[in-house]
């Protein structure tokens, strides 16, 4: 079986995010960029279905030159191969553009599952699974906390608002994980040290057929007209309970009117 | 003037009230036409007219549920096509995202997800987010297409204005693309008394500090006091204390409610990417140096199992 998975560089999590005032765009300079967590459930439970079935997978990632930790990740992990998609180009798509990039490269690939997070940490869209799912004309199995594949079909739970459905679909499919599918393994030492020798193919807008016009900031169909940094909220009160620390909260409900 | 579409959200006709939110919204942007997607139809026509649907476009065919998110898109770009709105919303629900961006693709329209608010500037509408947990507010516009927009729940008080909600029934041709993933089973777990997550004007979160399923009571009780709904942290879920459809965070809902009490929780990123942009802000937390604390409003360290019940009986005293 061959696997894709796709990971995204975002800015660290804990670090400040901010827009950079010029391109109202996420300002990725100013952080250290790793993988995006929820990515990482992905290429777990890819790895874990190529071991169960046998099979490739090759990671891909478009992103800013320079932008290869996450892909670097997956490969200590125990991902095969890379494919890595920069180009000045791609800057400032929103996720319609960045799902016409992915599945063109996507394009240049055989493969009989993709695999992706379910949210990436930064912008917070969701969508990528979705739309990449329309564009290449396959199943959409998002938001999965279990999947199984058995020959050519694949069964997955669809986590949803009040339960989850289960799905049935044909491979090959676009699926989207949560975080409760697996334990996304830590890469050993043996993992890191192979991950140097192995292949990562490295792609211009142009070697994935990509039409520039339909990506980045002008090819995009939404637009960021300003951005502004809210005030920090105002420090709070913190008293230590000292026998009547609930009826002391109580007061302060009491104050905003919620008793 | 031109129709906004607005997607119902609701379970076998039991509208949500975000649907409410964005009916209301709609009515600021034009002449507000729902589209009711699924079964049960006669509960939820009343509310749809109490709160200004001028129209509601029904689509019953059970298919259109039958298979993941692909036939929605299709029967709304049908729409689109024939109706022309000006503008479609849809619930900023993980469902409903998706929804929105294949329609996105469907009829070459840009998207915006999770919008907090919008407003008309001329004839442009500008939506609002607010982005990295509230720490910046961004104001952006769709430039092609059909602005589809998805709008966060509790981000506009609904408001009743009464229409004719007058029904127009419609269906659509499903491609063979849109029946790729077929829903197989579908698994509800009950849900109680207790208002939803998304939509309750107070939380009141428990972490692994509740320590187990049984101690969720403590909780629960306060929640009972004041007529909130119950969240869990990630930790509580996996546990197996609470389900995950409970979860506030990156991964579980974003909510914005009133007052959020978060008991026996850090606050790690993740949680508070889901409860950041909450009013008012109370944690109880043992440890001094929990992260939940630079956020709160109003904190106690201390230990929840002592805290939180005196809070409660306190609460029922001075009802
Ligand atoms: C990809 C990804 C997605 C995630 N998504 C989410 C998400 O959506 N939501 C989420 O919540 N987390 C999420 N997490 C997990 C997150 O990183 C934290 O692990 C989790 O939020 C911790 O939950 P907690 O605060 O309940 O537990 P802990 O961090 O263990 O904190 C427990 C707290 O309880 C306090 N405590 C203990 N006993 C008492 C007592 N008797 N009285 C008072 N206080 C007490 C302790 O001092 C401590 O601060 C995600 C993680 C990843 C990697
Ligand atoms: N630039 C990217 N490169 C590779 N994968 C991506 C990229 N952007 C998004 N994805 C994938 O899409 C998922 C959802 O992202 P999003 O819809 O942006 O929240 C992520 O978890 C990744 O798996």
């Amino acid at each position: 079986m061959k696997i894709v998975v796709l990971v995204k560089q975002v800015p660290d999590t804990w670090a400040e995010k901010r827009l950079d005032p010029d391109t109202l765009t996420v300002d990725r300079a100013s952080v250290d960029g790793l993988i995006n967590e929820m990515d990482e459930f992905a290429v777990e439970e890819a790895l874990q279905l190529a071991e169960k079935h046998g099979g490739e997978v090759t990671v891909v990632c478009m992103g800013p030159e320079g932008a290869t930790d996450a892909y670097k990740k997956a490969l200590q992990m125990g991902v095969d191969k890379a494919v890595f998609l920069t180009d000045p180009a791609l800057a400032g798509s929103d996720a319609v553009g960045t799902s016409y990039a992915l599945a063109q490269v996507l394009g240049t690939l055989e493969y009989d599952l993709v695999i992706l997070g379910s949210e990436a940490s930064d912008a917070r869209t969701s969508i990528v699974p979705a739309l990449l799912a329309e564009r290449l004309g396959l199943p959409q199995l998002t938001f999965a906390s279990k999947v199984e594949v058995d020959g050519t079909s694949i069964k997955i739970n669809r986590q949803t608002d009040y339960g989850h459905d289960v799905v049935e679909a044909g491979l090959p499919a676009v699926v989207s994980v949560v975080e409760k599918i697996n334990e996304p393994r830590y890469p050993s030492f043996k993992g890191i040290m192979a991950a140097k020798k192995k292949p990562v193919q490295t792609l211009d807008a142009a070697a994935a057929a990509i039409d520039t016009a339909r990506v980045g900031a002008v090819g995009s169909w939404s637009k960021v007209l300003d951005a502004t940094v809210t005030p920090p909220r105002s420090k709070g009160t913190i008293v230590t309970d000292e026998g009547s620390g609930g009826v002391e909260l109580a007061d302060f409900l009491a104050t905003k009117k919620f008793v | 003037m031109a129709e906004i579409l607005v997607l119902v959200d609701h379970a076998d006709g039991a509208v949500k009230k975000v649907t409410l939110e964005l009916l209301t919204k709609a009515r600021e942007l034009g002449t507000p036409a729902a589209v009711f997607i699924g079964s049960g139809y006669d509960e939820a026509k009343d509310k749809l007219a109490e709160y200004g649907a001028a129209k509601v476009y029904v689509a019953q065919d059970p298919e259109l549920t039958g298979y993941v998110v692909a036939p929605k898109a299709e029967l709304l770009a049908k729409l689109i096509a024939e109706a022309q709105p000006a503008a479609v919303l849809v619930p900023a629900t993980a469902e409903g995202k998706e929804v929105a961006g294949r329609l996105a693709i469907k009829t070459d329209s840009g998207v915006i997800t999770d919008a907090g608010d919008l407003r008309l500037d001329g004839d442009r509408l500008v939506a609002e987010q607010s982005i990295f947990g509230g720490s910046s507010i961004v104001h952006s516009a769709v430039t092609t297409g059909t602005p589809i927009i998805t709008m966060r729940p509790n981000s506009t008080p609904p408001a009743a204005a009464p229409a004719a909600a007058e029904r127009v029934e419609v269906s659509v041709e499903l491609s063979d693309a849109a029946k790729l993933a077929k829903v197989v089973n579908r698994v509800v777990v009950p849900k109680g008394d207790r208002p939803e997550l998304t939509e309750a004007a107070v939380v009141i979160s428990g972490g692994r500090g509740v320590g187990s399923a049984e101690n969720f009571s403590v909780i629960e009780a306060l929640a009972d006091q004041l007529g909130a709904a119950v969240g869990a942290s990630r930790a509580a879920v996996d546990s197996g204390w609470y389900p995950h459809q409970s979860q506030v965070g990156q991964t579980g809902k974003t909510v914005s409610p009133q007052l959020y009490i978060a008991a026996g929780i850090s606050g790690a990123i993740q949680h508070r990417a889901g409860m950041q942009t909450s009013k008012t802000i109370v944690a109880v937390n043992k440890d001094p140096e929990a992260p939940i604390f630079e956020l709160v409003d109003y904190g106690v360290v201390g230990d929840l199992f002592k805290v939180i019940p005196q809070l409660t009986e306190e609460i029922a005293k001075r009802k």
